[in-house]
């Protein structure tokens, strides 16, 4: 297991370099000025001084170069100083954002914990709620809770978030005032009536992304459970005269399990990547709201930097995806 | 519904199993609002008695009903109406708690030894399961249990860590008999165990079977497709035509002298090893398909390919009787009454249609 993970961990730097040089390129090629912004009253001579500022007069290949030594050499440099306080990286220029004027990972990091509370709250919040949901659609085929919960399922698929997400403003923030349609993020939970006031900020987002996650993950759970209740293992466990929950929670379930297990380590990267649509309704400004603005502004090393983080974490969590397949299925062996 | 036939071990064995009128229908749901629009009529009142140490073979062609009947009766199914008595027992209409109590006495072993075994468990665990929930014993003596049993199949006691895909297809099945012979079980059913084996792994595991029936006194079901297997280890025959039992007969006077037309079918279709004897063999050939169980003939299930067919198979449905002691048919070829009342109109056709039976190349 260790020398196929090393294995999987080196074949990945080629992969992720060619990512990087992908997204590089596409950034070029796309349309687009970073000093679009500025007013028509700056003299063209500024301009092109702003631009060398900006290290725009640099070809193409050399500004991907000092990317790269910036994103995989001072950045973790940086890390290193802040966290042991030495000074490895005095001095260095590290990647800074066009538009924050700010380096791009201090902008990252203010990011974050939105985008962790929200969209991963959800994503946490869906599994829970899609898991026995599933076991349970599968358990009892066709009953009425199957055909509630396929066609709750069907709704979370089908309809766009940023339908339910202004649905539930209308309905909850709007007509009931029950929870503010803005989330706040300058909000510190300092006590219990901030804690309160912070978590009734969560619910509408959380809930129209675990809706989502929820309905995806349920039906594979109960498409799983349901491939391995045929089975032939589990008329054994019958036969055995095992109890009912031993057969359906031990015997099915963990076979089950197997296929859903990756399904959900392949789906948690996409909480790094935010809910570009649901923080945009919300006004959560994590990290999918600030890739959107860096988008808009042509903030190029701010969009480099995010979209290169998502593909990192991509790629991390397929691997890991493997791992746990291995762990959960005794066919399964690397090495 | 009369006696099961003559026991084999004398007339003082026991009765260990009686299934009455067992019938398992399968529902068919269609259309926008899944309303019940039929039933496969799986397994379609059958009866018969198991006695103590004996083996009953069960025999008929694909579909016909054999493993719906086979786990009808240790109720993996919930069956539709009829009795099944297991040791004196009714199972058919046990609750849950009290079947699960009785689950030890009866055990399967299956078709499939790859996917009758849970994946992820490992051979100790497979087997040692049903002690932890059937038994109070302490963890040696259940490792001490699940050795003897691994030696009383033929497993090397060094793979009990390992998991089911690291077995090969015979190796399998004795760990799927093993964990069936774990409570000390008296009564099982083997569903078809060694369709799924190699032929040089068939008589190992057969050979198996019978020395574990005589150390055990084991009383087995065996589901098979497989005449000569079943000749080899059955004491007694049932056979089965779509849902329903329609001959069952010490196994050496089955094999000798078939009654049902059905059971001659069968029987003339399994290969005779002397190529002069193969040459001037005599083939029944059926005509026709099966028809379909959701939707089974009027009068005999058999009618519709059956060789002697007569006017009164298509409206009256034979009964299944003891004909000749121990021996049971349902056919009215052998009901006495019918074939003096219907004999002169009958027998035109029986003439025409005993035609269409192929002669052997």
């Amino acid at each position: 297991m260790l020398t196929f993970t090393l294995r999987r961990l080196l074949t990945a730097i080629p992969t992720l370099l060619v990512i990087s040089f992908v997204i590089f390129g596409l950034l070029e090629l796309a349309p687009g000025d970073p000093l679009a912004d500025q007013p028509l009253t700056v003299p063209p001579e500024v301009r092109e001084k702003m631009r060398v500022a900006l290290g725009l007069d640099q070809p193409f290949y050399i500004r991907y170069v000092l990317w790269l030594k910036q994103f995989f050499w001072i950045e973790p440099l940086y890390t290193i100083d802040s966290l042991f306080g030495t000074s490895f990286a005095e001095g260095e220029q590290r990647i800074v954002s066009w538009q924050f004027r700010a380096p791009v990972f201090d902008v990252i990091w203010q990011r974050l914990p939105q985008t962790m509370w929200v969209v991963g709250m959800a994503y946490l919040v869906g599994v829970l709620i899609a898991l026995p949901i599933g076991i349970v659609s599968a358990y009892r085929q066709y009953s009425w809770f199957d055909q509630v919960g396929t066609f709750v399922s069907m709704i979370g698929f089908s309809v766009p978030t940023f339908f339910t997400g202004v649905l539930m403003i209308v309905i909850f923030a709007v007509n009931l005032g029950w929870f503010p349609s803005i989330y706040d993020t300058t909000l510190r939970v300092t006590d219990w009536e901030s804690f309160k006031r912070q978590v009734a900020q969560m619910v509408m987002p959380v809930a129209v992304l675990a809706l989502f996650n929820a309905s995806q993950i349920s039906r594979f759970m109960r498409a799983s459970m349901l491939d391995n209740l045929n089975q032939d293992y589990v008329r054994t466990a019958r036969a055995k005269g095992m109890t009912e929950p031993v057969v359906v929670l031990t015997h099915v379930l963990r076979n089950s399990m197997i296929p859903v297990v990756t399904v959900i380590a392949l789906g948690v990267p996409t909480i790094f990547g935010g809910a570009i649509i649901t923080e945009q309704v919300f006004k959560v400004n994590g990290l999918g709201q600030l890739l959107i603005t860096a988008i808009y502004a042509n903030d190029l090393p701010m969009v480099q930097t995010l979209t290169f983080i998502f593909a990192v974490l991509i790629v991390l969590f397929n691997l890991i995806a493997d791992i746990l397949y291995g762990l959960l299925d005794p066919r399964i062996r690397y090495d | 519904m009369s006696d099961g036939g003559l026991p084999t071990g004398g007339p003082s064995a026991r009765k260990l199993v009686e299934v009455r009128n067992l019938k398992m229908h399968f529902p068919i749901y269609a259309g926008l609002f899944r309303t019940r629009v039929g039933e496969v009529k799986a397994v379609d009142g059958v009866s018969f008695d198991i006695y103590e140490g004996e083996t009953l073979g069960l025999v008929g062609e694909s579909g016909c009903g054999k493993s719906t009947c086979g786990r009808a009766v240790l109720r993996l199914y919930e069956p539709t109406s009829g009795s099944i008595r297991i040791d004196g027992r009714e199972i058919a209409t046990a609750g849950f708690e009290t079947l699960r109590k009785m689950r030890p006495t009866m055990q399967m072993v299956f078709q499939d030894p790859q996917a009758s075994l849970n994946p992820r468990m490992t051979v100790a665990a497979i087997i040692g399961e049903p002690l932890d929930e059937h038994t109070s014993l302490s963890k040696a003596e259940k490792l001490a249990r699940i050795y003897e049993l691994m030696d009383a199949v033929g497993l090397n006691r060094n793979f009990a860590n390992r998991y089911p895909h690291a077995f090969s297809g015979g190796q399998r099945q004795r760990i799927g008999i093993a964990r069936a012979l774990a409570l000390n079980p008296r009564f099982i059913v083997c569903d078809e165990p060694i369709a799924a084996l190699d032929v040089s792994i068939q008589a190992q595991v057969v050979n198996l079977l019978e020395e574990l029936q005589e150390k055990l006194g084991l009383t087995y079901l065996f589901i098979s497709h497989d005449l000569s297997m079943v000749r080899h280890i059955a004491d007694r025959v049932a056979v089965m035509y779509l849902g329903k039992i329609v001959e069952l007969a010490p196994r050496d006077a089955l094999y000798a002298r078939p009654l049902h037309p059905y059971t001659q079918a069968l029987l003339s279709a399994v290969p005779e090893p002397d190529p002069n004897i193969e040459e001037r063999r005599r083939r029944i050939i059926l005509r026709g398909d099966v028809p379909s169980p959701a939707n089974p003939p009027k009068g005999c299930n058999f009618c519709t390919r059956c060789p002697k067919v007569m006017p009164v198979c298509r409206d009256v449905e034979p009964a299944f009787a003891e004909v000749e002691p121990g021996r049971f048919t349902a056919c009215h070829l052998y009901d006495a009454t019918i074939m003096k009342t219907a004999g002169e109109t009958a027998a035109p056709e029986a003439q025409s249609t005993s035609d269409k039976v192929q002669q052997g190349a």
